[in-house]
């Protein structure tokens, strides 16, 4: 297995780090929402360091969405997906390492930025730590739920629209629990690794859900 | 699509199926190839590894090449030979070439460290080609295979489209050109109701 995991990994890595990749565009598009955002709320900064990690959170999977819709489709498009289809390699396993590879390409970029945009949002050391910790673990599931909504409409020419509308209700419990956790490490009585652990077991049940869903979705669209 | 087809092909042999433009013959071939699921009937493929389905004992080489136009000529050949399984059956032996082999076999091995983005139409054409070549697998299912080739490269085709039934294996291929292969049978689609499709038999 090992073997055909890494050639495929190290190639979608290649491809999104190289031109008409999603790599930078997702981290720039993260970087643009949480600027403007204390713009639009004023010099409050009690606010914005109350509101800091929602706004993180929310900009990250806001840039995940903008990257997914090409996970498939592009392979789709050049035949690549019908190759893949037939070379006799378990379905799930490959969406899953796509997964991976798409994450580490365009989740983690966000998750290593957060600490420099929580200053923009005046967030002490502790507040930052918290929130890149729950984008740490949190993102992995942005993207593999998200990897759902790619599969069901890898057909439609202009997908990207409707993948968003699919998966953001899908992702709410990762929102929630993100925040929450983030939330409680800064208000003190909160315990901190209750809402950790549940955005955690997400991650994990993502994890299985999403690979299998999006496999099944995509033998469905290879008719 | 269709119906009451059936045909068998015995290995080292060439199935070149015709017909009329929108007549299925690329439905047959992704039918084949496992794309598109068949309504009713089977496949079969004897003396294939019984763990896999027959398709994944297939190369398809369809109209669309697979080409990561970002990615080096050599990644991307690379990819494909690293990421399809092999398949050797009995009646079929063949070695997988390197990729820097099969791509000077194709003519095409000065271009790579390009970009693939940077070939031809013609050019690109058989860096999807060299796929086949990297990966051993007893049957190539192919879809205009000489469409943007050359007359030379046209050639070189044919010779590895033999090399490759002498070896045991077979092919199914969908095609307008007369192709000059060792041993072929013809399948010939046609529409007209009560006739059904035909299938006859040619010595080369």
């Amino acid at each position: 297995m090992s073997s055909w995991a890494a050639v495929l990994f190290r190639r979608d890595l290649r491809l999104s780090v190289r031109v008409g990749g999603s790599a930078l565009v997702g981290v720039l598009f993260f970087l643009a929402v949480v600027t403007v955002i204390p713009f639009g709320v004023g010099p409050d900064l009690n606010l914005l360091s109350r509101i800091g990690p929602a706004i993180l959170w929310i900009g990250a999977l806001l840039a995940t969405l903008l990257g997914l819709d090409r996970l498939f489709q592009a392979d789709r498009e050049d035949g690549t997906l019908d190759l893949m289809l037939m070379a006799g390699r378990p379905l799930e396993l490959l969406v899953l390492i796509k997964c991976l590879a798409h994450w580490v390409a365009t989740g983690l970029p966000l998750v290593i930025a957060a600490p420099l945009l929580g200053i923009f949002l005046n967030l002490d050391p502790v507040a930052t730590g918290s929130v890149t910790l729950t984008l740490l673990v949190g993102t992995p599931a942005l993207t593999l739920i998200g990897a759902i909504g790619a599969a069901l409409t890898v057909s439609l020419r202009r997908g990207g629209l409707l993948l968003a509308v699919l998966v953001i209700p899908l992702a709410i419990p990762v929102l929630i629990f993100g925040v929450s956790a983030a939330d409680a490490a800064i208000h003190d009585p909160v315990p901190f690794l209750t809402p950790f652990l549940i955005l955690c077991s997400l991650s994990l049940i993502a994890a299985v859900i999403g690979p299998l869903a999006a496999a099944a979705a995509l033998r469905f669209a290879g008719d | 699509m269709f119906q009451d087809l059936s045909f068998a092909l015995p290995s080292g042999t060439a199935l070149v199926v015709t017909g009329a433009n929108g007549i299925g013959k690329s439905s047959l071939l992704r039918t084949l190839a496992g794309l598109v699921v068949l309504a009713g009937g089977t496949l079969r493929l004897e003396d294939g590894e019984d763990d896999r389905l027959p398709a994944e004992h297939a190369h398809y080489f369809g109209h669309q090449n697979a080409v990561k136009a970002a990615l080096s000529v050599l990644e991307n050949l690379s990819f494909w030979q690293g990421f399809t399984s092999p398949v050797t059956t009995s009646a079929y032996q063949a070695t997988a070439l390197s990729p820097e082999a099969a791509l000077d076999l194709l003519g095409i091995g000065h271009t790579i460290d390009l970009p693939a983005g940077f070939l031809s139409a013609g050019q690109t054409r058989r860096l999807a080609l060299a796929r086949l070549l990297v990966t051993p697998r007893p049957i190539w299912l192919m879809d205009e295979p000489t469409s943007a080739l050359d007359k030379a490269s046209e050639g070189q085709l044919l010779d590895l489209m033999n090399g490759h039934l002498a070896a045991g294996g077979l092919i199914v291929t969908a095609t307008h050109t007369e192709l000059a292969l060792a041993k072929t049978s013809i399948l010939h689609l046609r529409t007209t109701d009560p006739v059904f499709p035909e299938e006859e038999d040619l010595p080369a």
